[in-house]
C-alpha cells in the first residue's frame, strides 16, 4: 500500500467521498475491543481483507485481515489491548503482538512471518463520519 | 590404559574406533554410556552393553513404583534416543558366560564371542538368600528385579482372588499374612509394597532395631512407631529358622522363629542384603574382596589395565557400596580415564533416604557417632514419633553426620554440609521448623543431588552461566533431583536465591498490567465482588511507568480474568464486556485451525452417543464438507467449519439434542470411560454411568487450564483414567480417586487421593479437588504442576479436600453447586440471542461470504487445507469449499433459528 491517502484533518469535517475511501459498516456494528473483518476493494479493483478494531475511546482502526505469521486471514479475531499505553492486537494463532496504529510487530514470539510477507501489518486509514466507518485503500 | 592400536573390530575393516564392552544392563551401565556418548563428542569409542535382563535399563531405585506404574517402560531410565545411537549396541536378554583376559574377548550366553579394547564390569548384585531351609518354596520372593516385583505382585493378587468367598452378607475376603525377612531399607520398602498389594505385613528383623546400617537405636525406636501406624507389624530380635510349607497346597505356609515363635504367612519376601556378582571376575582370575566384589583402585581399574569394574560389583576402598549415587560417581571416572582423563573417585556418599510414603527417614555420614571424641545432639519426640540428631566434633561446630527420623526436612539442606562448620547452635537446626535456625549458605563445592553428583556451585552456575530461569531448566541442564528428588526443595531454594541475587525478579506477575498471580487475582476478585475487566483493571492494575492509567490488559492477562469471571459465575462468556476477553477460540466457540476455519465437537457425555445422534453429526459434516475424526476424549471432532457456518451447525446439532462440548474452553473437557459393569464382564462399577453424571456435572466449569477426567470399571483401568486430571477407578467397595495426572509432553501418573469412596463421598471430594485447584492454581497450570507447587502437596490437599484443614470446603462446596445451578449451553443461548449471532458473520459487510483465500485439497476420502506450495501452484480443488444454500443466520430481528 504506497499510495495511501492522507489521514483527513479531524478539525474540518472529513471529506470521504472519492474513489480511495470505503463505506463499511456503522460505527455501532463493532463491539468495543473486539475485532471484525471487511472485505474492501480498492481503487486498483483488488479486493483486500482488513481487520477493524474499535477501542474503548471510540476511535477505530484498520490493519491487513491476513496474520503475516501464520498465513490465514485471522487478526479480526486477535485480542485487544495495549502495551505501555499503546492500542496492540495480539495475532489468535502464535500470539504475536502488533501495535494497531501502525501495524508495526512489537513482539514476534520467536517466530518469522511466512515466505514472501512484511512481518509487520498494513495499517490504513480510518474515518467515521455520520456514524458510518469508513476506510481509505488507495 | 593402553596405547596400542584398535585390535579388532567386529564392524569390520576401516573402523578404527575402540571398543569398549560393558557386562551388565543396570543403573550404572546406562550412566556410564549415557556418559561416554556425551562426553566422546569425537566418537573414539564404540560401546557395546550386554544385558542379563530383557530390558532397557530402567530405574531400579525406583523399582517399588512399579506396583503404582503397572508398567515396566514407565521404569526406563534417560533418554531412550541413546540406545538408538550408532556408537551404541545394547544386547539385552544376552548374558556374558566368559571372559578371556588374554585374548581380550568375552563370549555370551549363545556362545558368540566379541573382541573387547577395554571391558568393564557392571553386573550389579544379587539378592542374598539367607540359608534357611524352605527359602525356595513357592511363595518366597526376592526383590531385586521387574521379574521379581512382577511375580509378587501376580502371587498376592492370585492369593488374594482365592481367598475371596461370597456369603450371605456380601463378599468377604480372608486377609493374604505377608512377611518380610530384614528391616533395612529395602525390607521396610518391599513391606510397603505387600501392603499396597492389599497384603498384610510383618517385617522380622534380625537385629536391635530397624534400618540399623542407618540409624541408631533411638531412631529405630521412632521408626517402629511410625511402622506400626502404616499398619506393619515389626518384630525385632528374631531370627527366623525354618520356612514350612503349607501341608495341602505345598506354598508357603509358616516361619518358625529360633525363640520358639512362629507365624502363618502366604507370602515371604527376603531382603536381607545384596551380593555382588564377581563370579565372572572370579572366573577370571581376578582378585575379588574379602566380602566379594572385584576388587579396584581409586580408579576404578582392577589388576589388569583393560579391566574395569564400577557400581555395586566393585570392591572400592575395600568394600562394595550398595547405592546408586557412587556407581554413577565410578562410571564417570571409568569414562574420564577412556578419554585421557585424570579422575579418581572421591569417596562415598553414603546418605540415604527411606521411599516409603508418610514415613520420614534419613541419615548421612557417621550416623552412629563411631568418629572419636564426636558429640550428639539429639531432639525426641516420642508421642510424635520423631527422633532428630547431629553428630558433631568435639567443639561441636563441625557436622560428622546427622540421622532424621519421623521429620527429616532439615536433611536436605544439612546433608550438604557434611564435614563443614555449621553457623551458631547446632541444637537450632534440630527444632521444628521456624525454631530459628540460622539461613546456610552452602559452600559451592558442597554436593547438593548425591544421586548425579551436582555440587551447590553447579546448580548456581545454571542460572549464572547457563541462563536458567526456573527450576525445571535447572533440573535439565544438571540433572540435579532428576532421579530419586529427594535434592528438589534444595535445588528450588538455591535457584530461587541466585534469581534473586542475579536481580531477575522472581516474580509471580501475570503481565505488564498486573502484579498480581492468578490465585492472587481470584482471590482479589472474589473478594471485592467485581465484575467487569475495566474495574478490575482500575482497581488492581498496575500502572507501567511513563504512563497515566493500567491500560487495556493484553492477550495473557485477559483470558485470566475471563476465566476468573467465569469460574465465579458471571453469566455467559460472551455476555457484554466480558466478550472481549475471551481467548481467540472462547471468541467463537469452537477452536481455530491453522487455516483460520474451526473445529466443532459436540458434547457425548461419557462417549456414550445414540445412533441417532450419530447419523446427526455425520449428516451436518457431510453437509458443510467437514473433515471428522474421533478425538482421544471420545467424541467427534469435525474441522474446516468456517466463521459463517458455525450457527448452522450448531442450530442442527442443537436440535439433535447436543451441546457445546467446550473443546475450546480452559475448561472441563470429556470424562473418558470404559464401558464398566453394565456389560463389561470384569466390571465391578458402573462406569459409564459415573462418568456420564460427572461430565453433566462439571461441564461449562472454566478453570486454569483444561480438565480431563477419566473413569474406568475395575482396576484394568481401561479407561486410562490414571493420565487424567482426576481418574476414578472402581474397587469392590466404590471407588478411588486419583489426581494430577496428563499426557501431553511431560506425561504424569495420577496419584491416589482417597480409597473406597461411596458415590456421594466421591463427588464431594472430587468438587472440592476442582474448586481448590480453579482458586489456586496458577495460569495455565495443569493439575500435575499445580500439586508439586501446592502447598503441603498431595498430602496437603488431601487434607484440605478431606479433612477441611483451612475450613473452606462449606465454600468450596457452595461455589460447585452455584455452577451446577448456573449452568447453560452456551451455543443455545448464543442461537437464542441476535446480538451475540451477529458476531459470527465473516465480514462486517458481507457476512455470508467465505473467506476467499481458503482452499483445500482431497485426502483419504476427506478435505484438508492445502500447503502454501499448493496454493502458490493452484493445486486445490474449488469444490471443497461448498456453499450451504441454508438460511442465513446472521442477526436480525426476522432470524429464524430452530425449525
Ligand atoms: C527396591 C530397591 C530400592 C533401592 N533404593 C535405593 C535408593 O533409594 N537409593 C540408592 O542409592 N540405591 C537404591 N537401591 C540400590 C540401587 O538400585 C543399586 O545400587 C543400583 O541399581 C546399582 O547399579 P548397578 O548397575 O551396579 O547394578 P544393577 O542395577 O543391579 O545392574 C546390574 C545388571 O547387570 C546384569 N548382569 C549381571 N551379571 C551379568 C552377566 N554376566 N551378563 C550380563 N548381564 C549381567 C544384571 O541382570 C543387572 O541387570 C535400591 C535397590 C532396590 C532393589
Ligand atoms: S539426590 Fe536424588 S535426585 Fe538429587
Amino acid at each position: 500500500m504506497s499510495t495511501l491517502a492522507p489521514t483527513p484533518p479531524t478539525s474540518a469535517p472529513p471529506v470521504v467521498a472519492g474513489p480511495c475511501w470505503t463505506a463499511v459498516c456503522p460505527l455501532d456494528a463493532l463491539v468495543p475491543e473486539r475485532g471484525v473483518a471487511a472485505l474492501v476493494t480498492g481503487s486498483d479493483g483488488e479486493e483486500v481483507q482488513v481487520a477493524l478494531f474499535r477501542l474503548v475511546d471510540g476511535t477505530v482502526h484498520a490493519v491487513q485481515q491476513l496474520d503475516p505469521y501464520a498465513g490465514a486471514n485471522v487478526m479480526s479475531r486477535g485480542i485487544v489491548g495495549t502495551r505501555r499505553g499503546t492500542p496492540t492486537v495480539a495475532a489468535p494463532v502464535y500470539k504475536q503482538v502488533f501495535e494497531l496504529s501502525s501495524g508495526r510487530c512489537l513482539e514476534a514470539a520467536g517466530k518469522e512471518p511466512r515466505e514472501g510477507l512484511s512481518g509487520d501489518l498494513a495499517s490504513y486509514p480510518v474515518v467515521v463520519a455520520d456514524g458510518v466507518v469508513h476506510v481509505g485503500l488507495g | 590404559m593402553s596405547s596400542e592400536p584398535p585390535t579388532t573390530s567386529v564392524d569390520g575393516p576401516g573402523d578404527t574406533r575402540r571398543h569398549v564392552v560393558v557386562i551388565g544392563g543396570g543403573m550404572v551401565a546406562q550412566r556410564f554410556v549415557e556418559a561416554l556418548r556425551s562426553r566422546d563428542t569425537d566418537g573414539a569409542w564404540r560401546v557395546s552393553v550386554f544385558a542379563e535382563e530383557p530390558r532397557k535399563p530402567y530405574d531400579r531405585v525406583g523399582l517399588t513404583r512399579y506396583f503404582e506404574v503397572r508398567d515396566a517402560d514407565e521404569l526406563t531410565l534417560g533418554d531412550p534416543a541413546l540406545w538408538d545411537d550408532p556408537l551404541v549396541e545394547l544386547h539385552r536378554d544376552c548374558k556374558v558366560s566368559a571372559i578371556d583376559r588374554e585374548a581380550r574377548t568375552v563370549t555370551d550366553r549363545l556362545g558368540r564371542v566379541h573382541a573387547y579394547d577395554e571391558l568393564v564390569l557392571a553386573t550389579g548384585s544379587n539378592a542374598a538368600v539367607p540359608p534357611i531351609p524352605g527359602n525356595d518354596l513357592p511363595g518366597v520372593f526376592v526383590y531385586r528385579t521387574i521379574d521379581d516385583v512382577a511375580a509378587l505382585r501376580g502371587w498376592v493378587e492370585a492369593k488374594r482372588e482365592a481367598g475371596r468367598v461370597e456369603t450371605r452378607g456380601g463378599v468377604v475376603e480372608k486377609p493374604v499374612r505377608g512377611a518380610v525377612v530384614g528391616g533395612g531399607l529395602l525390607g521396610l520398602e518391599a513391606a510397603g509394597a505387600l501392603k499396597a498389594l492389599g497384603a498384610q505385613a510383618t517385617v522380622i528383623e534380625f537385629g536391635t532395631h530397624l534400618m540399623g546400617v542407618q540409624i541408631d537405636l533411638g531412631g529405630g525406636q521412632a521408626l517402629k512407631r511410625l511402622i506400626n501406624d502404616k499398619g506393619i507389624s515389626v518384630r525385632a530380635e528374631t531370627a527366623t529358622k525354618e520356612i514350612r510349607p503349607h501341608r495341602r497346597t505345598g506354598h508357603v505356609g509358616r516361619m518358625d522363629f529360633a525363640d520358639g515363635g512362629r507365624l502363618d504367612v502366604d507370602v515371604v519376601v527376603l531382603a536381607t542384603g545384596v551380593r555382588p556378582r564377581d563370579e565372572l571376575a572370579r572366573a577370571a582370575g581376578l582378585e575379588t574382596g574379602e566380602r566379594g566384589g572385584a576388587v579396584v583402585d581409586l580408579t576404578c581399574r582392577t589388576a589388569d589395565p583393560h579391566v574395569w569394574a564400577i557400581g555395586e560389583v566393585a570392591c572400592i576402598e575395600g568394600r562394595c557400596l550398595g547405592l546408586v549415587a557412587p556407581g554413577n560417581t565410578m562410571a564417570e571416572v571409568v569414562v574420564d580415564r577412556l578419554l585421557g582423563g585424570e579422575a579418581v573417585f572421591p569417596g562415598a556418599d553414603t546418605a540415604t533416604k527411606l521411599k516409603l510414603s508418610g514415613v520420614d527417614v534419613a541419615s548421612f555420614g557417621d550416623a552412629h557417632g563411631r568418629t572419636e571424641k564426636s558429640v550428639e545432639i539429639v531432639w525426641a519426640d516420642p508421642l510424635a514419633g520423631v527422633y532428630k540428631k547431629l553428630v558433631m566434633s568435639d567443639d561441636a561446630r563441625t557436622l560428622l553426620g546427622g540421622v532424621f527420623v519421623g521429620d527429616a526436612a532439615p536433611y536436605a539442606s544439612l546433608r550438604p554440609m557434611l564435614g563443614a562448620e555449621l553457623p551458631g547452635d547446632p541444637a537450632a537446626f534440630l527444632l521444628p521448623e521456624g525454631g530459628g535456625a540460622p539461613a546456610l549458605e552452602l559452600p559451592d563445592e558442597a554436593q547438593v543431588c548425591s544421586c548425579n553428583n551436582v555440587s551447590a556451585g553447579a546448580v548456581r552456575g545454571a542460572v549464572t552461566e547457563h541462563g536458567c530461569t526456573d527450576v525445571a531448566g535447572v533440573k535439565a541442564c544438571t540433572r540435579a533431583g532428576t532421579t530419586c528428588g529427594a535434592c528438589v526443595p534444595l535445588v528450588t531454594k538455591l535457584v530461587k536465591t541466585e534469581l534473586t541475587k542475579a536481580g531477575v525478579e522472581v516474580s509471580n506477575a501475570l503481565c505488564e498490567h498486573f502484579e498480581l498471580s492468578r490465585a492472587e487475582l481470584f482471590d482479589a476478585v472474589r473478594g471485592a465482588d467485581l465484575h467487569t475487566f475495566s474495574e478490575i483493571i482500575a482497581r488492581f492494575g498496575r500502572v507501567p511507568d511513563g504512563t497515566t492509567d493500567a491500560g487495556r490488559g493484553c492477550d495473557v492477562c485477559k483470558p485470566v480474568v475471563a476465566s476468573v469471571l467465569a469460574s465465579l459465575g458471571n453469566g455467559h462468556i460472551l455476555a457484554g464486556e466480558q466478550a472481549a476477553l475471551q481467548d481467540t477460540n472462547d471468541h467463537m466457540l469452537a477452536n481455530m485451525q491453522k487455516d483460520g476455519t474451526y473445529s466443532v465437537v459436540p458434547r457425548m457425555p461419557g462417549g456414550e452417543v445414540t445412533p441417532e445422534g450419530l447419523i446427526v453429526v455425520g449428516q451436518v459434516a457431510k453437509d458443510f464438507g467437514l473433515y471428522t475424526k474421533i478425538t482421544g476424549g471420545q467424541r467427534i471432532d469435525m474441522f474446516g467449519a468456517r466463521v459463517e457456518q458455525l450457527p448452522q451447525i450448531w442450530a442442527r446439532l442443537v436440535d439433535a439434542g447436543f451441546e457445546s462440548g467446550h473443546a475450546y474452553g480452559k475448561s472441563l473437557r470429556t470424562v473418558k470411560s470404559c464401558v464398566g459393569s453394565t456389560w463389561c464382564r470384569y466390571g465391578v462399577q458402573d462406569s459409564v454411568g459415573m462418568a456420564v453424571h460427572l461430565e453433566l456435572r462439571y461441564r461449562g466449569l472454566r478453570s486454569p487450564h483444561k480438565l480431563k477426567l477419566g473413569v474406568s470399571g475395575c482396576a484394568r483401568e481401561c479407561a486410562e483414567a490414571r493420565g487424567k486430571d482426576v481418574g476414578v477407578i472402581a474397587t469392590d467397595k466404590g471407588w478411588n480417586v486419583y489426581v494430577g495426572g496428563n499426557g501431553g509432553q511431560t506425561p504424569r501418573h495420577a496419584q491416589l487421593l482417597a480409597e473406597d469412596l461411596d458415590d456421594a463421598a466421591l463427588i464431594r471430594t472430587i468438587d472440592r479437588f476442582l474448586m481448590y485447584y480453579i482458586r489456586t492454581a496458577d495460569r495455565l497450570q495443569r493439575t500435575a504442576p499445580w500439586l508439586d507447587d501446592v502447598s503441603g502437596g498431595l498430602d496437603g490437599v488431601r487434607a484440605v479436600v478431606l479433612d477441611d484443614s483451612l475450613g473452606i470446603c462449606a465454600d468450596l462446596d457452595a461455589a460447585m453447586a452455584a455452577h451446577v445451578e448456573a449452568y447453560e449451553d452456551e451455543w443455545k443461548a448464543v442461537l437464542a440471542d441476535p446480538e451475540k449471532l451477529a458476531r459470527f458473520g465473516s465480514f462486517v459487510n458481507a457476512p455470508t461470504t467465505p473467506d476467499p483465500a481458503l482452499a483445500y485439497v482431497p485426502e483419504r476420502g476427506q478435505k484438508r487445507p492445502a500447503t502454501p506450495d499448493e496454493v502458490a501452484a493452484g493445486a486445490f480443488d474449488p469444490d471443497l469449499v461448498p456453499v450451504v444454500d441454508a438460511p442465513v443466520l446472521v442477526a436480525g430481528p426476522t432470524l429464524e433459528v430452530r425449525a
